[in-house]
C-alpha cells in the first residue's frame, strides 16, 4: 500500500515537472506556440460550432413535431415511410367520410376526431391577393386535435362545420398580409372564387422543419371544401387524438379495427390505408439527421486532423532543438518513460490551450447562430471538444516523444 | 573489499559503414572506494568511450563490469538510467545544465527523478549548493552565473544523490586556469570528505592532482601507476615550512 503511494506520488510529481518544462518551453517560443495553437483553435471552433448548429437543428425539428401532435394518430391512404411495392399501395381506395363518421361513432379511446384535405388556391381581400395559400378542409374539432389557440375571434362550430356555411378561420401570416391595418372578424374574403366570411384568426406557430410555414394556411369547412376546391370526395385524411399519450398504442390498434370493419377486410388480408404517427417522421429524421451530423463532425475533424499535424511537426523541431537538454536529464537518471511523458504532456498542453481558446471563440458565434436557428452549446460539447483537444495532443505527440525517450544518451549529449 | 568499479576485459566496437573500430580492445581495472583516479589519454585513444561505459551511458561490446559487485554490462536502458541516477554523479566539460531552470531545480533535478519528496528534495538541493559556496545564487538561472559558478552547481548537481562515484569528464576546459584551479580545489576536498573521484582529462597538471593515473592508448591501458600526489605534497610541504 505505501509502495502504491509513494507510486502515485512518483508519478504526480513526474506530471507536475512534464507541465513545467511545458510552460518553460511554450514560453520560450511564443510566437512559434501561438502559430501551431491556432491549428487546434480552428479545429475546434468549427468543431464545437458544428455541433452547436446540429443541436439546434435537432431542437427545431423537435420543436415542430411537436407542434403536429405526439398524440395524434394521421389515418391517410399512404404511410410516411414504407418498404412496399408503390405499384400496390397506388391501388389503395381513397379515405372518404364515412369513414371517418365510422372512426368518429366507434372509438372509445380518442377525445377528437377530425377529417382534413388540403387544396392550393389564391386569397382575396380588397385589392390585395397572395397566392398559393393552402387551405385546409376540416370540422369543428380541428382547433382542439392540433391545440390551435386563437388570437381574434373563434374556430367554426360544429353547426357551420356540418352544414358547410362559408366561414374560414385564417392563419397568422394571412390574416396580417390580408388585413394589415383592419379587424378581419366579420369581413368577406375570397378563397379561390368563392367567398367566405372571417370567423377568427389562429395564433402564429412558426415553420415545420423551419419551411413549410404553418400560418400561410386558411381553414374551411370541409363538406363545403370538397364542393368547391376538389371534385371528388375522397383523398381526405382523418386525424385522431388519443386520450392520452399513454394509450396511443391501443387507440391505434382500436382504430385499425374500426377501419378494417368499415372497409370489410377479410381477417387474413393486408390493411390497405396507414395509420400515421409522429414517430416515424422522428425516426426518418433521425436517421438523415445522423448522417448530416456524421458528415459535417467529419469534415471539420479534418480541420482539426490538420492542426493535430501541425502539434506533430511542431513536437518533432522541439525534440531536434532539446536533443542536448534530453541527453543531461537521461544522463542523469530520466527513465525512457519520463521523457516521453515529459513531451506528451507539453503537446496536451498546447492542444488544450487552444481547445480552451476555441471555445471561448466559438461561445459568442454560437450566440450569433442562436438568432438564426435556436440553440445553445450543450455543456456536454465543451466537455467533449476539451477532451478531444487533449486526446489530439497526445496522439500527435507521441511520436516525437517516443522518438526523445528513445535517444540515445551519449549522442543526445553529443550533440550541439 | 570489493572494489566500486571492476572491469574485465571490456571491448568497444562501432561498426562504420564495412569497417569495425575497435574502440577499447580489452580494458581491465579496479577502482575502490575513496580513490582518485585520473584517466588520461590522447584524442581517439578510447578515454571517452571507457569514460562512457565507467558513467553506464553505454555498454560493452564484450566483457564484465561490475558495480559495487552487481553486473551492470547487460543491462537495459532503464536499469541502467536508475544506477546513473543513484551511483553516479556527472560533472562535464560544458557544465550541461538546463538553460531555463534555475540553480535550485538544476541541482534537485536527479532527485526528482529518483522520486524524493518535495521537501527533502529542497533542502538537499540548497545544503548541496551552499556545499559547493553558491548559497547566495540558489535563484539564478545558468546564463546570469560565471563559468565557475556554472561548474560549482554541476558538481553541487552530482554530489546531490550522495553517489559512488563522481565521474568529471574536463571539469576545467572550459575555465579559465585560476577558476580551473579553484574547481580542483574543491574536488580535493570533496576527495577528503569520503567521495571516489574520476577524472578524465588531457592535460597532465590536472591528472597530477589525483592519486592514481591511468593512461589510455589506443583502447587499451598503456600505464596505471599510483603517484605520490605532488601538487598535495607541495601544498603541505608549503603549509610546514
Amino acid at each position: 500500500m505505501r509502495a502504491f503511494w509513494s507510486n502515485v506520488s512518483f508519478y504526480l510529481t513526474e506530471f507536475k515537472e512534464g507541465l513545467q518544462i511545458s510552460f518553460q518551453a511554450i514560453r520560450a517560443n511564443k510566437m512559434r506556440s501561438v502559430l501551431t495553437t491556432l491549428g487546434i483553435v480552428i479545429g475546434i471552433v468549427s468543431v464545437t460550432l458544428m455541433g452547436t448548429a446540429i443541436e439546434g437543428l435537432n431542437r427545431a425539428f423537435n420543436e415542430s413535431v411537436g407542434k403536429l401532435g405526439a398524440d395524434v394518430l394521421f389515418i391517410q391512404k399512404f404511410p410516411w415511410q414504407s418498404d412496399e411495392d408503390w405499384a400496390v399501395l397506388r391501388n389503395r381506395p381513397d379515405i372518404r367520410f364515412e369513414h371517418a363518421k365510422a372512426v368518429e361513432r366507434n372509438v372509445t379511446l380518442a377525445s377528437n376526431v377530425t377529417t382534413v384535405a388540403g387544396a392550393l388556391q389564391p386569397v382575396k381581400y380588397a385589392n390585395k391577393i397572395i397566392e398559393n395559400v393552402v387551405v385546409v378542409g376540416t370540422d369543428d374539432e380541428f382547433d382542439d386535435t392540433q391545440n390551435l389557440s386563437l388570437t381574434l375571434g373563434r374556430f367554426m362550430s360544429p353547426a357551420e362545420a356540418n352544414g358547410g356555411r362559408p366561414v374560414v378561420v385564417l392563419g397568422a401570416d394571412v390574416a396580417e398580409n390580408l388585413f394589415p391595418a383592419e379587424n378581419p372578424l366579420g369581413k368577406t374574403i375570397k378563397v379561390g372564387n368563392y367567398s367566405y366570411r372571417v370567423l377568427g384568426v389562429l395564433e402564429k406557430q412558426g415553420k415545420f422543419l423551419g419551411m413549410q410555414s404553418l400560418d400561410n394556411r386558411v381553414y374551411v369547412p370541409i363538406n363545403r371544401f370538397f364542393r368547391e376546391f376538389k371534385s371528388f370526395r375522397g383523398g381526405l385524411e382523418i386525424w385522431v387524438k388519443a386520450k392520452d399519450r399513454a394509450i396511443l398504442d391501443d387507440a391505434k390498434e382500436e382504430v385499425r379495427g374500426i377501419m378494417r370493419k368499415a372497409r370489410r377486410l377479410p381477417p387474413k388480408a393486408k390493411d390497405n390505408f396507414a395509420i400515421n404517427q409522429q414517430e416515424i417522421i422522428v425516426q426518418t429524421f433521425n436517421t438523415i439527421g445522423g448522417v448530416i451530423a456524421g458528415v459535417g463532425l467529419f469534415i471539420t475533424g479534418l480541420a482539426l486532423f490538420v492542426g493535430g499535424i501541425g502539434i506533430m511537426n511542431i513536437m518533432f523541431v522541439s525534440v531536434t532543438e532539446r536533443t542536448k537538454e534530453i541527453g543531461i536529464r537521461k544522463a542523469i537518471g530520466a527513465p525512457r518513460r519520463t521523457i516521453l511523458v515529459q513531451f506528451l504532456v507539453e503537446a496536451a498542453a498546447l492542444c488544450l490551450i487552444g481547445g480552451i481558446i476555441g471555445i471561448a471563440i466559438a461561445f459568442p458565434l454560437s450566440l450569433i447562430i442562436d438568432t438564426v436557428l435556436p440553440t445553445a452549446m450543450p455543456v456536454s460539447i465543451v466537455v467533449i471538444a476539451l477532451l478531444i483537444s487533449i486526446f489530439v495532443g497526445v496522439i500527435s505527440g507521441f511520436l516525437p516523444a517516443y522518438r526523445a525517450s528513445r535517444l540515445d544518451p551519449v549522442d543526445a549529449l553529443r550533440y550541439e | 573489499m570489493t572494489p566500486v568499479i571492476h572491469l574485465k576485459n571490456i571491448t568497444k566496437v562501432y561498426t562504420m559503414g564495412d569497417t569495425d573500430v575497435h574502440a577499447l580492445a580489452g580494458v581491465s581495472l579496479d577502482i575502490h572506494k575513496n580513490e582518485y583516479v585520473a584517466i588520461m589519454g590522447p584524442s581517439g585513444s578510447g578515454k571517452s568511450t571507457l569514460m562512457n561505459i565507467i558513467g553506464c551511458l553505454d555498454t560493452p561490446t564484450s566483457g564484465l563490469y561490475e558495480f559495487n559487485g552487481v553486473n551492470v554490462s547487460d543491462m537495459n536502458d532503464n536499469e541502467l538510467a536508475k544506477i546513473r541516477n543513484k551511483e553516479i554523479g556527472f560533472v562535464f566539460q560544458t557544465f550541461n545544465l538546463l538553460a531555463r531552470s534555475d540553480a535550485l531545480h538544476n541541482v534537485e533535478l536527479p532527485l526528482i527523478y529518483g522520486g524524493v519528496a518535495s521537501a527533502e528534495r529542497k533542502e538537499r538541493a540548497r545544503e548541496a549548493l551552499r556545499r559547493v559556496g553558491l548559497e547566495d545564487r540558489m535563484h539564478h538561472k545558468p546564463n546570469e552565473l560565471s563559468g565557475g559558478q556554472r561548474q560549482r552547481v554541476a558538481i553541487a548537481r552530482a554530489l546531490i544523490t550522495r553517489p559512488s562515484i563522481i565521474l568529471a569528464d574536463e571539469p576545467t576546459g572550459n575555465l579559465d586556469t585560476k577558476t580551473g584551479d579553484e574547481i580542483m580545489q574543491l574536488f580535493e576536498e570533496l576527495h577528503e570528505e569520503g567521495n571516489t573521484i574520476i577524472l578524465v582529462t588531457h592535460e597532465e597538471y590536472i591528472a597530477e592532482h589525483a592519486d592514481r593515473i591511468i593512461r589510455i592508448r589506443d583502447g587499451k591501458v598503456e600505464r596505471d601507476e599510483r603517484v605520490r600526489n605532488r601538487k598535495r605534497l607541495k601544498a603541505n610541504a608549503g603549509v610546514l615550512v
